[in-house]
């Protein structure tokens, strides 16, 4: 173990860690199944739109997915983010529509401002729960998705189209990218499509990577999740390192309420109804750990990708059914929860005889 | 520190839901003291029953209340939470409901046959989640997220998309009332459910052995206990107790609705949970605490709706009060509060006053 | 503040509901000195370190740092690192599921951003510096636990703390490890930081210490230099009595029970965690497995319990062939186990004394004959009183218990089952003096009462005062079986160390 060449050591490749591991293995099927559809659907598969239109559709998935693997890497949950998104994006559809006049640059900006403000407001309310007052997480998220749920149904239980021209010009608004485009039986070139959403999301997962990998707060979360008897020890803030994990998340689903609107500009009593439980399926298939302390954005990104093609393949094939899907979801889930409970267990047989090897640990004895 | 005097355990931790009990029953005859009237009317089958609202909350709230007492259980063991509850309600629904009509109608025999075959099917569910939770070892709520998200389609699968209807007197008399007996069945069923667990605990050990294996596995199996056999009876307990609640919930309605059968209930049920004063993360429990909290979110969606509350609205109430019972619950609140307590004590009596507990 | 002093604590005092922790109790801690403090469980050790660190608010008395003109309030461990205080606990405090390096640095700056870089190099410097075998990128839940250790307190040292305090550093290591360990002690004490070493190891205080601070029942008996008190002294100091019970066990003595029955003998067992051995013990024999940490004696009495999984080998009890392959079938053959790690496999934290108490007896009864309430309570104040456990109640939480009374609920445990053949796998480990002579006189009652016997312990002395037979194990491997006249310190070191042939 004892290396002693000192400028050898930096450059010792270390072995992958388990959040990387679960990440690649993640990666690798999202890859595997992608061909497997190019290969046997063809078609839109063949595409590189398609690759496009799963992170269009899914752009608010993607990017409350984040908002999860944050929590989740602190050791939390946050099952409010579905709710905040439905309540985000109907107080923001009967917002521009009573705005239908102003001006449209203002409104809009004014409509982003209080999408996020109605994140900020349930990721403050619910982190000042969590860390101050140290109340369960699931019981606290509950209470907010009830909450948003609640409030988007006293707004309005009638769908709200929004009318607003200059909002319409955004959602229709596409990035266009010929070269990545194709020819269409008329002869056409059809170029690539992006929406300003999945634009969005792809920066908020570089976003959140960065942050949760080359900022304080980020390594404090990874720290608190980890331990966080050890993270208060090491001198971390646990109870603002949780707050904010929580307001952060909580800003990101008012965002992918936002998102979302752009994408379908509609509110509805049941807009993004249990997304969060795919945003936990996510993150999970993406690795990261309910237990804290492992997991990362980039994995989570693959992880609403796998979600994102399933649905897709399903709703190509033969087998066009919603309860397909959910089954398909299900087995996909299964697979991904008994890798993950592999890798525990042997990593926990490994550091079990590490620990033997180096002689157990004894208790503190009780002093005082 | 956090060190609490564990000799009044059980009564504090019925404080909470006790307290709240009596809030909103006191709030209720402030504003109305007709809320707690209870008269007798005959029904649309032609027997005598008891109406008002505290039949209602009580009547109601026997599916939530039966499913809470075994979301404990499991909770207990396993120290996470069941999420798939609702889903595999619908399974077993589908299940009674496809035996009745494979039988041909509704019989007594189909009936017992419907609900004994439906019970085994949700057990079945119930060690599926069991196994993942007890054997590979994975927290409770991302094993039970598989069927969370896929059990109702399951369900369709079993029945197809139509909501098969249930008239006869034999489904009315397990989902309202039975002939003669102006209270409604489910509220028999609850007891009903609530005396079998209470006896099972006075006759076996498995509440201690429960208890042990939630706070320390290791130490439990060292102790001869096999962990693994206790969560797998927590789950199959839940699977009983899902069984009966949708049992009731498809005869309450007299009909299949493989999409709105117990919808949601897992979030009130694990919500039951903690107001009864239930540790989330595992360990020492308490029945009468869950099925308390079943009564208390009952009563609070019923004083809602008696205030002309819109259904759809009721959530965001319900969040509100969530809220309040969870803040006041939590032990943060709680310390600060005996500190506040204690020093004002102090400052009047000129002393701090003598704690009886060290003997 | 005097000169050379790094720390002055005066007439400190702190309160637990019906405790009093603290009792104007003084410490000083100078400049480039190792200072044990040392004191029974419940002396209140813990307690200064932890009013010290910020973790407890003191009721009275003033805390003083070299630098910091006046007193300090110190409010939070975040505090106590940014004037100097650093702290490295038994157990390890640092996040498993980070890197060395991050675990090194996190939690310091109020950098917003993570220069990694930077501290993979500079983690690496200090590593070398100190020679601690660790790579800077590597996870250190892929570190052994001394390594870990070294790493909290490179850690704590970058920090330029002058205060450090090491609390039972050296419980889990081997010797290999507590020496290394200590030259790095003796490196920073050149450099000039104040060391404060909690331990319960005398041996190790005389080792590396310069001072000794005893504190008793919550007081402070006196601050000495170590070479002015003998370790008699030091023991009569801290349990407040003199050593005649010592003297008294002695007495008693060890007696030979090899003509009685074999109550229990394993040919070829061996489980997941251990290779194949013989073993068997006679009726009302004390034996004992010795050998160093790792060396394979807890494993070798987790597979008679059927505490791992079972591989193979044959078991006969009372010359009966039986099968073990878990604790249930090993306790109800008879056998009882007390494991090593008190808190992680012995006590269910949040369950009452007496449910504590009766739970072995419980699963060897059986599910469905659940023990009734009243018989409970009374075997519950049977041995609380045999035993003499401190304890408010019977319906009193076993975690707020202090370790050895914890360790004797467990005994109790046991005890209660009647079980013919009794394993105690370090019973007397991280618990008081006083208690653990308790524990030597009763596990050699027991033994003539006729029950049989495996005393594990770290502490050979220890062995040799209880066991009239010891297995001594190296590499996974018995090496060895000494009785009789072989069983002095010097034959056993001796066969430990190995050169000896195999029997």
């Amino acid at each position: 173990m004892a290396e002693k060449n000192n400028h050898n050591r930096l450059h010792v490749r270390e072995p992958l860690s388990d959040t990387q591991m679960l990440m690649y293995i993640s990666i690798g099927i999202f890859a595997a199944m992608y061909i497997a559809a190019m290969l046997t659907l063809k078609g839109g598969f063949l595409k590189p739109q398609m690759i496009f239109d799963l992170i269009n559709d899914n752009a608010a998935l993607i990017i409350i997915s984040c908002a999860l693997t944050i929590v989740m890497i602190g050791g939390g949950i946050n099952i409010s983010v579905g709710g905040v998104i439905g309540l985000t994006v109907m107080s923001c559809a009967l917002f521009l529509n009573s705005n239908a006049d102003g001006n449209s640059a203002v409104s809009i900006l004014l409509t982003l401002l209080l999408a996020l403000g109605i994140g900020l407001a349930f990721g403050v309310l619910q982190g000042f729960l969590v860390s101050h007052l140290e109340i369960q997480p699931f019981i606290v998220t509950l209470a907010g998705m009830f909450l948003a749920r609640g409030l988007t149904t006293i707004l309005s239980v009638n769908p709200v189209k929004v009318t607003h021209e200059g909002f319409l010009a955004l959602v229709k608004a596409k990035l266009k990218i010929s070269w990545l485009g194709y020819t269409a039986q008329n002869g056409n070139l059809i170029p690539a499509k992006i929406e300003i959403g999945a634009i969005v999301a792809v920066c908020v997962v570089i976003l959140m990577y960065l942050i949760l990998r080359y900022t304080r707060l980020g390594r404090s979360i990874y720290a608190v999740g980890g331990n966080r008897q050890s993270a208060l020890m090491l001198g971390i803030n646990v109870k603002s390192t949780v707050f904010w994990s929580y307001v952060i998340s909580g800003l990101l689903s008012g965002l992918a309420g936002f998102v979302f609107l752009m994408h379908k500009p509609a509110g509805n009593a049941s807009v993004a109804m249990r997304s969060e439980m795919d945003a936990i399926a996510s993150s999970i298939i993406g690795g990261t750990l309910l237990t804290g302390g492992v997991g990362n954005v980039i994995g989570t990104f693959f992880g609403s990708m796998i979600l994102a093609t399933i649905q897709k393949i399903i709703a190509l094939s033969p087998l066009n059914a919603s309860w397909w899907q959910e089954m398909a979801n299900g087995a996909m889930l299964s697979f991904f929860i008994l890798l993950q409970s592999l890798v525990l267990m042997r990593k926990n047989r490994s550091r079990r005889k590490k620990k033997e090897s180096a002689a157990p640990a004894k208790d503190r004895p009780k002093d005082g | 520190m956090k060190r609490k005097n564990k000799s009044t355990g059980a009564l504090s931790q019925l404080l909470i839901p006790l307290v709240a009990l009596g809030i909103l029953i006191v709030f209720n005859l402030i504003r109305d003291i007709s809320f707690f009237s209870i008269g007798m009317r005959v029904n649309n089958a032609g027997n005598i029953v008891l109406t008002g609202n505290l039949i209602s909350i009580i009547d109601s709230a026997s599916e939530l209340a039966i499913i809470s007492m075994g979301m404990t259980l499991v909770t207990a063991a396993c120290g996470g939470q069941d999420i798939s509850v609702g889903a595999v309600g619908a399974i077993s629904g589908a299940v009674f409901v496809k035996i009745i009509q494979a039988m041909g109608g509704i019989t007594p025999a189909s009936v017992i046959a419907g609900f004994v075959v439906c019970c085994l099917a949700t057990i079945l569910f119930k060690l599926f989640n069991g196994t993942l939770v007890a054997v590979f070892r994975i927290q409770p709520m991302i094993a039970t997220l598989i069927l969370y998200s896929c059990g109702r389609s399951i369900a369709y699968w079993i029945n197809g998309d139509a909501t098969p209807q249930l008239n006869s007197p034999i489904i009315n008399s397990i989902g309202m009332t039975i002939p003669g007996i102006p209270v409604p069945t489910p509220i028999f069923a609850v007891i009903l459910v609530g005396l079998l667990l209470a006896l099972l605990f006075r006759f076996t050990s498995l509440r201690i052995y429960t208890q042990a294996v939630g706070i320390n596995e290791g130490a439990a199996r060292l102790n001869g206990i096999n962990p693994t056999r206790i969560k797998l009876i927590s789950f199959i307990l839940l699977g009983v107790c899902v069984s009966v609640a949708a049992l009731i919930g498809v005869c309450r309605l007299g009909q299949l609705n493989h999409k709105t059968l117990l919808v949601d209930i897992e979030m009130d049920a694990i919500l039951a949970v903690a107001i009864g004063g239930n540790n989330l993360g595992g360990g020492r429990f308490n029945l009468t605490g869950s099925i308390l909290g079943a009564y208390i979110i009952q009563m609070l969606t019923t004083t809602l709706y008696a205030m002309n509350v819109a259904p759809v609205n009721v959530k965001a109430f319900k969040a509100i009060a969530i809220i309040i019972i969870v803040v006041a619950g939590s032990p943060v609140v709680k310390s600060r509060l005996a500190n506040l307590f204690n020093r004002l004590r102090s400052g009047s009596a000129g002393g701090s006053p003598k704690k009886e507990g060290v003997n | 503040m005097e000169d050379g002093i790094v720390l002055a604590m005066r007439g400190i005092c702190k309160s637990f509901p019906g405790v009093k922790a603290l009792n104007n109790v003084d410490f000083t801690l100078r400049k480039g000195e190792i200072h044990a403090l040392m004191g029974e469980n419940g002396a209140g050790k813990s307690t200064l370190i932890k009013v010290l660190t910020g973790v407890y608010e003191k009721d009275a008395g003033s805390i003083e740092i070299e630098g910091y003109p006046g007193e300090v309030h110190i409010h939070s461990p975040q505090q106590a690192q940014n004037i100097g205080i650093s702290t490295v606990y038994q157990e390890i405090t640092l996040c498993p599921n980070l890197t060395v390096a991050e675990n090194m640095f996190i939690g310091r700056t109020n950098d917003t951003v993570v220069h990694w870089k930077e501290y993979e190099k500079r983690a690496t410097e200090i590593l070398d510096n100190l020679g601690i075998p660790a790579r800077a990128k590597q996870e250190l839940s892929r570190c052994s636990l001394a390594v870990q250790q070294m790493v909290a307190i490179a850690r704590a040292v970058d920090m330029n703390c002058k205060v450090l305090i090491l609390d039972e550093p050296t419980s889990s290591l081997d010797d290999k490890e507590v020496a290394m360990l200590f030259q790095l002690m003796r490196d920073l004490r050149a450099r000039g930081v104040g060391i404060i070493f909690v331990t319960h190891f005398l041996e190790q205080v005389y080792e590396v210490s310069d001072r000794i601070t005893v504190l008793r029942n919550g007081e402070l008996v006196g601050e000495y230099a170590v070479d002015k008190l003998p370790q008699v002294e030091l023991v009569a100091k801290m349990i407040g009595k003199s050593l005649d019970d010592l003297a008294e066990l002695e007495q008693i003595g060890r007696h030979d029970s090899t003509h009685e029955d074999v109550v229990y003998e394993a040919t070829d067992l061996s489980s997941a965690e251990c290779r194949p051995f013989d073993f068997q013990i006679h009726k009302g024999e004390v034996n004992g497995f010795t050998g160093l940490l790792g060396s394979g004696r807890s494993e070798s009495v987790r597979a008679i319990f059927g505490a791992d999984q079972v591989t193979g080998g044959k078991v006969k009890i009372n010359g009966r062939d039986v099968r073990i392959s878990n604790p249930h079938d090993a306790m109800k053959n008879g056998i009882g186990y007390l494991p090593e790690d008190r808190k992680r496999d012995g006590i269910i934290a949040d369950l009452s004394v007496r449910e504590n108490i009766i739970l072995a007896l419980q699963t060897i009864q059986g599910m469905n004959r659940p023990i009734p309430r009243a018989k409970a309570e009374a075997f519950a104040d049977e041995y609380i009183e045999a035993l003499q456990i401190k304890t408010a109640s019977q319906d009193t939480p076993i975690k707020s218990l202090s370790g050895g009374n914890q360790q004797k609920v467990i005994l109790a445990r046991w005890l209660l089952t009647h079980p013919q053949y009794l394993i105690l796998d370090e019973p007397t480990r991280g618990i008081d003096v006083g208690t653990k002579l308790e524990i030597q006189k009763l596990v050699l009652k027991l033994a003539e009462e006729g029950m049989s016997i495996t005393f594990i312990s770290s502490e050979i002395e220890e062995m040799l005062r209880t066991c009239s037979r010891l297995i001594v194990m190296r590499d996974r491997k018995i090496v060895g079986e000494l009785s009789g006249d072989e069983l002095t310190q010097a034959q056993v070191m001796k066969t430990i160390a190995g050169g000896e042939e195999e029997r």
